[in-house]
C-alpha cells in the first residue's frame, strides 16, 4: 500500500490501478439491475422463444423446428383469429396515432402558453384518468354507456339525441372504436406530459427570435417548436405502438371478456394471446401454441421498435437546449 | 471483504437461533398435526359455497369420522382449471379435487393426476351410468369422480307480474310466445332478461336450453357424436332459429347487457321472465322481494315430450398423489351416501344431486325445477362430452355464434354452417 502511494506521484501505474478497481465498481452497481433483468425478462422471453418450438406429444415435449409458426400462419382456426387480432390491432394504433396523440398535442401547446391561469389544476385533471386502474376504467364506463343503467341514454334524450343513441360496446360495428376512445380518455396523460416537458424545454430565446422575426401564435408552433419537439413525436410514436400491443389487453378483457365480443370484434393479440395460452371456458389452453402466439407478438413488436431506433431515431437531431 | 461481512452477520446471534427456532416450531406443528387427526382438503371453483361446506356439510362428516379434518379451499371459478392444473404438476394441489365434467376432468386424469375410484362400492351403487359417464374413460374402464350434482336449465318467472297480466306458465313453443306477446304488448315488464354482451347466456341460456326439444335431448346429441346427425341438420338449425325468434321480446340495447345486467334487471322487477338455470336459486332468493317460479323450456307443441338440460356438473375426486388416500376414500365415500346427497341439495339449492336415493327438497323452486325431471327428459349439454375436446371446441364456438344469431350478425344456418365445419376440422365420429 504504502509503495503504490509513493509511487502514486509519478502518474502511470496507479491511474491503472484505479481503473481497475473501477471496473469492478462497474459490475457490483449493474449487478442488481442485471441480474433482475435476466430473471423477470431475459430468461421468460428466452424460455417463451423456446416453447413455441416444441410441441407437446404424449405428455413429453418434443422439438418441432417452425413447426407451431407454420400452424399459426396456415390453420384456418389459427390463422384468422391471428388475421382478424394482429388487424384489430392496427386500427387501434391508428386511431391512438390520429386522435390521442394529436389531441396530447394541442393539449400540451395550449397548456405550455405561459400566460396560461390554472395550468397546473388542467394537468392535473388531465393526467388523473391514468392512474385509474383499468379495472375501474372499464367498469366505469361500462357503467356510463350501459343501455339499462347508464348516464349515457338519458343525457343525450336531454339534449333531444336520444334516438341516436346505441349499445356502442355491444356492436360489431362499433364495439372496437368505443374501446379505443375509453383507452384515449384514459391514457391521453402521458404523450400530454412528454410533449409538455419538451415544449417547456425550448429555450425562450429561440421563441424569442422567432417573434422579432414576425412569426407569432399558431406559426410559432408550426415553424419552431414542433420541429424542436420531433424526438418526442417519435418516442410518443414508439409508446402508442408497444402500449397498443401490451396495454389493450387489460381493457379489452376487462370490459369485454376474454371473447373480446361481439364476434372478436375486439380481439387484439393480448387476449387471443390469454385465450390460446390460459384456454377459455370448454377450449382448454394450449402452452405451446401460446408461447407461439407470444414469440409473434414480440418479432411485432421488435420489428416495429428496430425499424424506428434504426430508421427514424438516428436521423431525428435533438435540440441541445 | 464482502462475504466476510455476510459470514460475521450470519454467525450473530440473531441468525444463528432463527434457523433453530424455525426447525423447532415447524417440528411442533407437524407434530400436532399427525397425532390428533388426518388433515385433507378439498379444492373446488365453488367460492360462493364456502359457508354452505364449513357450517352444515363438513361438521356431519367430522362428527362420525373425528380422528379427520376436512378443509374446503376453493379458488376463484375463472381460474380454478388453469390453477388447478398447476398445483397438481407441481405438486402442491389438495388431497380432493372437485371435478368439472368430462374433458376437462378427464385431462386430468389422462395426465396422471387423479386417481381411478371406480372400485368405491358407493359410487356402483348409487348412481346411473349417465351420471359417472360425465367422469369416466370413453369406454367406461375407469372413473375419476365420484358425481356430485346437477344443474337443471330451464325459465324462471316473475309469479307477481303473471298474476298482474293474468298471463299462464306456457308449455309450448305457441303458448310460450302468446305470453312474451301479451307482456310485451302490455308493456310495464320487459318480456324477457337476456343480453349477449357476455355471449355465453345467448348458448347456454339460449341454445343449449331450448334446444334439446328440436333434436330429442340425448337421441340428438348421441346422434351428433356418432355422425349420424350434423349441426346443419334441420334440428339444429331450428334451434338457432329459435333464439332468433326471442330477439323482439329482449330489451333494448340487449347487445350491450351483460349477465349481470341480465340478473340485476330481473331481481329488480323490470323483467318478466328470466331464461337460466337451478344455479341462481339461492341468489335470486335472496335479492329479489317478488314471489319466484319456474317452468321447463316449452315443448313444441302438446303432443310432443318435454326435454330438460339436466347437466352433470360438480364431481369430486382424488389427488393421484394424495398422502392421505386412506382418509380421501373414507370422505368420498361418505359423499356417495343418501346422507351427502340430501345435506348438498338442501343446502345449495339448485345443484340437485346425482345420487339415485330419493332426497325431500326442501326449498319450493329447486323442487319446481326438480319436478321438471318426472315429467321431461333429461339430457346433458349438446357440446360438452368430446365436441369440445379439438380446437376449435364446440362448446366456446356455440357463445359466439349463439350471440351472433341474436345479434343479426349471422343467420342460424351460417351459425350452423360455421360449427360443423369447425367441427369437421377436427373431429371424426
Amino acid at each position: 500500500m504504502k509503495t503504490s502511494r509513493g509511487r502514486a506521484l509519478d502518474g502511470a501505474v496507479p491511474r491503472k490501478r484505479i481503473g481497475t478497481s473501477r471496473r469492478w465498481h462497474i459490475f457490483v452497481f449493474l449487478a442488481p439491475a442485471t441480474v433482475l433483468y435476466t430473471v423477470f425478462a431475459i430468461y421468460p422471453i428466452v424460455e417463451t422463444l423456446r416453447l413455441s418450438l416444441l410441441v407437446e406429444v404424449d405428455g413429453s415435449n418434443v422439438f418441432a423446428g417452425l413447426g407451431n409458426y407454420a400452424r399459426l400462419l396456415t390453420e384456418p382456426f389459427w390463422a384468422e383469429q391471428f388475421a382478424n387480432a394482429f388487424w384489430n390491432n392496427c386500427i387501434l394504433f391508428l386511431l391512438h396515432m390520429l386522435v390521442q396523440n394529436p389531441i396530447a398535442l394541442m393539449l400540451a401547446a395550449i397548456l405550455s402558453i405561459p400566460s396560461l391561469r390554472g395550468a397546473a389544476v388542467y394537468r392535473t385533471v388531465f393526467f388523473l384518468p391514468t392512474l385509474l386502474s383499468v379495472v375501474v376504467v372499464g367498469f366505469i364506463w361500462q357503467l356510463i354507456l350501459s343501455p339499462l343503467w347508464g348516464i349515457t341514454p338519458d343525457a343525450m334524450k336531454a339534449i333531444g339525441l336520444g334516438s341516436w343513441f346505441r349499445p356502442w360496446l355491444g356492436l360489431e360495428s362499433s364495439a372496437l372504436i368505443t374501446i379505443t376512445l375509453i383507452s384515449i380518455w384514459q391514457y391521453v396523460g402521458i404523450p400530454l406530459m412528454l410533449f409538455y416537458a419538451a415544449l417547456l424545454n425550448i429555450p425562450e430565446e429561440t421563441v424569442e427570435a422567432a417573434r422579432i422575426d414576425g412569426l407569432n401564435g399558431f406559426w410559432i408552433f408550426w415553424k419552431v417548436k414542433l420541429p424542436l419537439i420531433l424526438p418526442t413525436l417519435g418516442l410518443v410514436t414508439i409508446l402508442t405502438y408497444i402500449g397498443n400491443f401490451t396495454v389493450s389487453f387489460d381493457l379489452i378483457y376487462s370490459v369485454q371478456g376474454g371473447l373480446a365480443g361481439p364476434n372478436f370484434s375486439t380481439d387484439v393479440m393480448g387476449t387471443f394471446l390469454f385465450r390460446s395460452f390460459f384456454g377459455f371456458q370448454s377450449q382448454s389452453g394450449d402452452t405451446h401454441m401460446g408461447a407461439t402466439v407470444a414469440s409473434a407478438l414480440f418479432f411485432i413488436i421488435l420489428i416495429g421498435v428496430g425499424t424506428y431506433l434504426f430508421g427514424v431515431q438516428r436521423r431525428l437531431l435533438r435540440h441541445e437546449g | 471483504m464482502n462475504s466476510k461481512y455476510l459470514v460475521q452477520a450470519l454467525q450473530s446471534p440473531v441468525f444463528s437461533k432463527l434457523p433453530g427456532s424455525l426447525a423447532v416450531l415447524t417440528l411442533g406443528l407437524c407434530g400436532v398435526a399427525t397425532a390428533a387427526e388426518t388433515v385433507i382438503t378439498i379444492e373446488s371453483w365453488r367460492a360462493e359455497d364456502q359457508v354452505i361446506w364449513d357450517e352444515q356439510i363438513l361438521p356431519v362428516f367430522e362428527a362420525q369420522y373425528p380422528e379427520i379434518d376436512v378443509q374446503f379451499t376453493p379458488t376463484t371459478p375463472t381460474e380454478y382449471d388453469a390453477a388447478i392444473t398447476t398445483r397438481l404438476s407441481g405438486g402442491t394441489a389438495g388431497d380432493i379435487i372437485v371435478c368439472r365434467p368430462f374433458d376437462r376432468a378427464l385431462k386430468l386424469y389422462d395426465s396422471g393426476y387423479l386417481a381411478d375410484i371406480k372400485d368405491l362400492p358407493g359410487l356402483q351403487d348409487n348412481f346411473s351410468d349417465v351420471a359417472r359417464a360425465a367422469w369416466s374413460t370413453d369406454d367406461g374402464s375407469a372413473t375419476f369422480c365420484v358425481p356430485m350434482a346437477s344443474v337443471i336449465h330451464g325459465f324462471m318467472y316473475n309469479k307477481t307480474a303473471f298474476e298482474e297480466l293474468g298471463v299462464d306458465v306456457p308449455n309450448t313453443l305457441d303458448e310460450f310466445y302468446a305470453t312474451l306477446d301479451t307482456i310485451k304488448e302490455e308493456g310495464s315488464y320487459i318480456p324477457m332478461a337476456m343480453g349477449t354482451k357476455d355471449q355465453w347466456e345467448a348458448a347456454t341460456m339460449g341454445f343449449t336450453n331450448v334446444g334439446p326439444s328440436f333434436w330429442n335431448g340425448e337421441e340428438g346429441r348421441l346422434a351428433l357424436l356418432s355422425g349420424d346427425e350434423k349441426l346443419t341438420n334441420e334440428a339444429f338449425v331450428a334451434a338457432f332459429t329459435e333464439i332468433q325468434k326471442w330477439v323482439p321480446y329482449l330489451g333494448d340495447g340487449y347487445q350491450a347487457q351483460g349477465y349481470t345486467d341480465s340478473q340485476n334487471l330481473f331481481t329488480l322487477g323490470r323483467a318478466a321472465i328470466y331464461p337460466t338455470g337451478s344455479w341462481e336459486i339461492t341468489g335470486f332468493q335472496e335479492n329479489a322481494d317478488f314471489e319466484l317460479g319456474a317452468f321447463a323450456p316449452p315443448k313444441l307443441d302438446a303432443d310432443s315430450t318435454c326435454y330438460i338440460s339436466d347437466h352433470t356438473d360438480i364431481g369430486i375426486g382424488m389427488n393421484a398423489a394424495t398422502e392421505n388416500a386412506d382418509a380421501v376414500k373414507t370422505f368420498l365415500e361418505w359423499t356417495t351416501t343418501q346422507e351427502f346427497a340430501s345435506l348438498l341439495t338442501n343446502a345449495a339449492p339448485g345443484f340437485f344431486s346425482l345420487s339415485t336415493n330419493a332426497i325431500e327438497v326442501e326449498n319450493p323452486l329447486a323442487a319446481e325445477f326438480i319436478a321438471m325431471r318426472d315429467t321431461c327428459e333429461s339430457t346433458i349439454r349438446v357440446a360438452d362430452q368430446i365436441l369440445s375436446r379439438g380446437e376449435p371446441a364446440l362448446g366456446t364456438q356455440l357463445w359466439t355464434l349463439s350471440a351472433n344469431v341474436i345479434n343479426g350478425s349471422m343467420t342460424p344456418e351460417e351459425a350452423a354452417e360455421e360449427a360443423q365445419s369447425n367441427l369437421d376440422a377436427w373431429y371424426t365420429p
